[in-house]
């Protein structure tokens, strides 16, 4: 019973199914932070709006824990996953080439990661730690203004260099992360196979370029 | 071609090893990269010093026992092919050429660039094999077989058991390998029966062997020797996953 536990690919099974999980999250929060580029008044109100929205639903909250839990789980995967290549990789080759036979992002994983983990924990601190705990002025609907909080951050050029980076990271974590999660899984038809890594990648750079031009062109825009 | 070596010499696998050099003046181009091996052995033997040891056996590409790191590749720089089928004219003249042994813990090095691979000999005696009774030899077409399957089956069964796969592998997982027998296996009527008791067992004695996990980085396709596609892992975690989800014990 413990091997099940402690075996790679009940691991590995686990890692796909959260990473996927977040992967489809990251649609839906890039469609509602698409918001913040409507016309300035409009977006305030109606950003407020939506915030509020979600954070007053049940449903929602609940959905945010699983959230929370696919991220600490694959995260804890990870690191396990991490800790176990070490041990099975035992002495270091001392002339290494063996890069050459596969994607950089692949062998990377565990670096794009630790970038995305990293930024989640300013973001969560910025806006979500802000939102729900801190103190913040009100709309004229009387909805708190995170409309504001967000464009102001986003005055600085660092900040959107900080996201940008971010998001490429992001990027790249999913440009393997999506197919090799379905290969987990047990995805083995090759027509299928080749499919679900050409529309990996589409989302990938779909995702990534949706994020992107967020904080960009609220920087030009201000 | 002069060509000039690098090779890992190491006592056995407690003491620590380091690249030793070695020139050899008198390389044919057309000789095997083990050939090579031996005309620097030979010069060794006459000097009196230890020759370098190194595995192999049919020295024709489907035996699986050679196998070192060229350069930092698993069986050299041609893909998907063995140490004894590369040749030196995949060299120039005055190279120098890094030798060492496939490394991961679960192949611990035995002498030099030879290396014990019992841990994936294991894997197989845990269920790499059909144990239902077959009884006499049946007459050939009793049990049909598609060309496709028979061609499919012996894609994966063309596997030679080198170990490139875990030496190509940044986890030192031995995933293709262990795919690869699964998946011939279920691909026919006779190994079909019991291939739920032979993923969980094969799987678990490659967790117990200290093998790494598949990131699906698919360095290990690319450096076999066969060819074996990448497939066969996620066909591993198809039946495993099946297995554990569906089938009553
Ligand atoms: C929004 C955030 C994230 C998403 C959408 C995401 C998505 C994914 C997906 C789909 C996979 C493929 C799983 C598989 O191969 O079966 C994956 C793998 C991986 N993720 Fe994430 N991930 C995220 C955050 C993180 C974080 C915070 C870390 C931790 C440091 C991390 C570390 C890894 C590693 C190391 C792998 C590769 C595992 C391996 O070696 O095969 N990821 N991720
Ligand atoms: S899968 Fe390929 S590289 Fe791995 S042991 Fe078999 S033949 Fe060698
Ligand atoms: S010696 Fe048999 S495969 Fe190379």
């Amino acid at each position: 019973m413990m091997i099940y536990f402690k075996n790679a690919l009940t691991r590995k099974n686990l890692m796909a199914l959260t990473g996927l999980f977040l992967s489809f999250f990251l649609i839906i929060h890039l469609l509602g932070n698409l918001q913040l580029l409507l016309p300035e008044k409009e977006a305030q109100l109606q950003y407020n709006l939506y915030s509020h929205f979600l954070s007053g639903n049940i449903v929602i909250k609940l959905v945010s824990y699983v959230l929370y839990a696919c991220i600490l789980l694959h995260t804890l995967d990870a690191i396990y996953l991490g800790i176990k290549s070490k041990k099975a990789n035992g002495p270091k080759l001392s002339r290494d080439r063996r890069s050459r036979a596969s994607t950089w992002q692949s062998r990377n994983m565990m670096f794009l990661g630790i970038i995305i983990f990293l930024f989640l924990v300013i973001h969560f601190k910025d806006f979500w730690y802000h939102y729900k705990f801190g103190e913040l002025p009100h709309d004229e609907n009387g909805n708190k203004d995170l409309y504001t909080l967000v464009v102001n951050a986003f005055d600085s050029i660092w900040y959107v260099i900080l996201y940008s980076v971010s998001f490429l990271a992001l990027g790249f974590h999913l440009l393997h992360g999506v197919a090799s999660a379905h290969r987990s899984l047990g995805v083995y038809h090759p027509f299928y196979s080749k499919l679900i890594r050409i529309l990996g990648y589409l989302f990938s750079i779909l995702i990534t370029l949706g994020y992107l031009i967020i904080p960009i062109i609220i920087y030009i825009k201000h | 071609m002069k060509i000039y070596l690098k090779i890992w010499r190491q006592k056995d696998n407690h003491s620590k090893g380091c690249f030793k050099d070695y020139t050899v003046d008198d390389v044919n181009k057309d000789m095997s990269f083990l050939e090579m091996l031996d005309t620097l052995n030979l010069k060794l033997v006459k000097q009196g010093e230890r020759p370098v040891e190194f595995d192999h056996d049919c020295r024709e590409g489907i035996c699986g026992q050679c196998g070192v790191m060229i350069n930092g590749i698993a069986h050299g720089p041609l893909k998907n092919t063995t140490t004894c089928q590369l040749h030196m004219r995949s060299f120039k003249d005055g190279d120098t050429i890094y030798v060492e042994p496939f490394k991961a813990a679960a192949f611990p090095i035995v002498r030099d660039l030879k290396i014990n691979r019992s841990a994936l000999d294991r894997i197989i005696t845990s269920g790499g094999f059909v144990a239902v009774d077959t009884g006499q030899a049946p007459e050939a077409n009793s049990i049909p077989i598609t060309y496709q399957e028979a061609e499919s089956a012996f894609d994966s069964a063309a596997c030679i058991g080198c170990g490139a796969c875990v030496a190509s592998c940044k986890n030192s997982s031995a995933a293709l390998f262990t795919g690869a027998k699964i998946t011939h296996l279920e691909l026919l009527p006779q190994g079909q029966k019991e291939t739920h008791v032979r993923v969980t067992e094969m799987v678990e004695q490659m967790e117990k062997e200290g093998f790494g996990h598949c990131s699906n980085t698919e360095a290990c396709q690319v450096e076999c020797p066969e060819n074996i596609s990448v497939l066969n892992i996620a066909r591993m975690n198809y039946e495993y996953n099946k297995s554990k989800l569906l089938v009553k014990k």
